[in-house]
């Protein structure tokens, strides 16, 4: 009963987030394009479907999963777990079960988001199979880990974010110049989409947990920062995935060649 | 109907799948590293079962509503010819599908919090409110410009890189003058924009204009626009940090 309620709850929010998308789409159609709705039925029952599944989609992960997720960002990065004693001088070492649970967290709610699968399903129609859905998506999720250990590692050593963010983007540039063209925009796309209903709350928790259990950090300040890493590694992972596939298939071609 | 069910059938069978290495890394650090039971069984079993069932629903009706609505619209503009228009529309899909974002709104309000605490505005609960306001109405007028920014450069068929590139250098050069404590909510702020509806609408919209506009290329210049949006929040959320 409790849980019908919040489900009724998380689809009015649903409903709520999507109206003033419906009223853009919709006002300009009919006032601006004066255009009628192509397969107006199809439509109306794919809107349907959106909003239920991301009140499903919602409700069950509120229900199921965030709650251990965060219990566990907790427990992990908790001080006693983690075999630190009070007195002692924290060193980035002692957080080894840590990174592992960020990049292990972060690759696996990258694989389940959403938006992702979406831009990953419009990127192989267009590119007539080129680009593979899983491919794009487990470059996507190698990038989010890195980029959610490597933030944890920042959270504990206390080094500025800016750093690691202009680092980044350099060698975003350096690979710009040397990728495929035709990969460029989808790779500076997939930095944006990764990070969003299953990963946000998730990769929070654990830089709050963190920030508030490492001594010296103040979670107000410290613990932003993860998502930005989640969003930068991407690009160069999926550079890299374009330029490894372009790589052995030139090599394939030389193979058979010969 | 039959063909329906098959097809709810397979993507019930791929959402399964893509929920496989959370339950897996769940599973793993409970029981093997921290060494406690799994609490509530039958809750996450449940739990677990309504995200397959809403993952399937969301990516049917992604290929049925979303996806052709999107395209629908580039088609309809790009055939109508009306640049004003089709800005106008851009702007309202950016800014619109953003200042209501349930992430953002959680975002602002951490930073009001942090700009109380820091002592950036005056101590009180209204100060803190109106900061974390008019920084969702920043981000929202961000996005809004990033994507009637994103659709000139389709159409102009400008090389996403140089854009891109130069947005970086606003990052870096802003970062040097913005008050620390706004940084890495600014920085954050770029990835929490862009919600799981925007996201395929406006992916749909910039591939439906590059593949309707001659001499555009839908891979090389049809994406970006998300990019786009991720980049100019950062931009402006520390240019709101330093004005207010």
């Amino acid at each position: 009963m409790n849980s019908l309620h919040s489900f009724l709850d998380i689809l009015l929010a649903t409903v709520w987030d999507v109206l003033p998308i419906v009223l853009i789409l919709f006002g300009f159609r009919f006032l601006v394009l004066r255009r009628p709705l192509p397969n107006p039925g199809a439509v109306a029952s794919g809107f349907i479907a959106v909003l239920l599944g991301l009140a499903f989609f919602l409700q069950g992960l509120e229900q199921a999963l965030f709650p251990i997720g965060k219990l566990m960002a907790q427990q992990l990065t908790n001080m006693e777990f983690l075999g630190i004693a009070a007195d002692q001088a924290t060193e980035w070492r002692h957080y080894g079960w840590v990174y592992v649970f960020a990049a292990a967290i972060g690759f696996a709610t990258t694989i389940a988001e959403p938006s992702l699968i979406a831009v990953a399903i419009k990127a192989n129609q267009v590119s007539a199979g080129g680009v593979g859905t899983w491919g794009l998506r487990v470059a996507v999720a190698i990038g989010v880990a890195i980029g959610i250990a490597l933030g944890t590692f920042r959270i504990v050593t206390g080094t500025p974010l800016h750093w690691y963010i202009i680092s980044g983007y350099i060698v975003v540039i350096v690979q710009t110049l040397f990728a495929p063209r035709s990969i460029i925009a989808l790779a500076y796309d997939s930095g944006g989409v990764t990070t969003s209903t299953v990963t946000v709350p998730l990769v929070a928790a654990l830089g709050l947990g963190l920030a508030s259990s490492v001594p010296g950090r103040s979670p107000l300040l410290d613990g932003f920062g993860l998502i930005a890493f989640a969003s930068l590694f991407p690009i160069i992972t999926v550079m890299g995935y374009a330029q490894i596939a372009e790589w052995m298939s030139k090599r394939g071609q030389r193979n058979t060649n010969e | 109907m039959s063909t329906v069910l098959r097809h709810l059938g397979v993507s019930l069978f791929d959402s399964f799948r893509d929920l496989l290495p959370i339950i897996a890394v769940i599973a793993f650090f409970q029981l093997a590293v921290l060494r406690q039971p799994l609490p509530d069984f039958v809750d996450l079993l449940i739990g677990t079962l309504m995200v397959v069932i809403g993952l399937s629903l969301f990516v049917y009706g992604l290929k049925v509503g979303l996806f052709p609505i999107g395209e629908a619209m580039a088609y309809d503009f790009a055939r109508k010819g009306s640049v004003v228009w089709l800005l106008l529309f851009a702007f309202a899909l950016g800014f619109g599908t953003t200042v209501a974002e349930p992430a953002l709104i959680a975002v602002a309000a951490e930073a009001g919090e942090i700009a109380r605490a820091g002592g950036i505005i005056e101590d009180s609960d209204d100060a803190e409110q109106g900061y974390a306001t008019g920084l969702r109405y920043t981000v929202a007028l961000s996005v809004g410009i990033a994507i009637v920014l994103g659709v000139i450069r389709i159409i102009k068929g400008w090389p996403v890189q140089y854009l891109i590139i130069g947005g970086y250098i606003g990052v870096v050069i802003m970062t040097g003058f913005a008050p620390p404590e706004i940084i890495g909510i600014a920085y954050d702020s770029g990835g929490v924009t862009t919600s799981t509806i925007t996201v395929p609408l406006v992916t749909a919209l910039g591939v439906g204009l590059a593949s309707s506009i001659a001499g555009r290329n839908p891979m090389v210049d049809g994406f970006g626009l998300i990019a786009f949006a991720s980049l100019t929040p950062m931009i402006f959320v520390m240019g709101y940090g330093m004005l207010v």
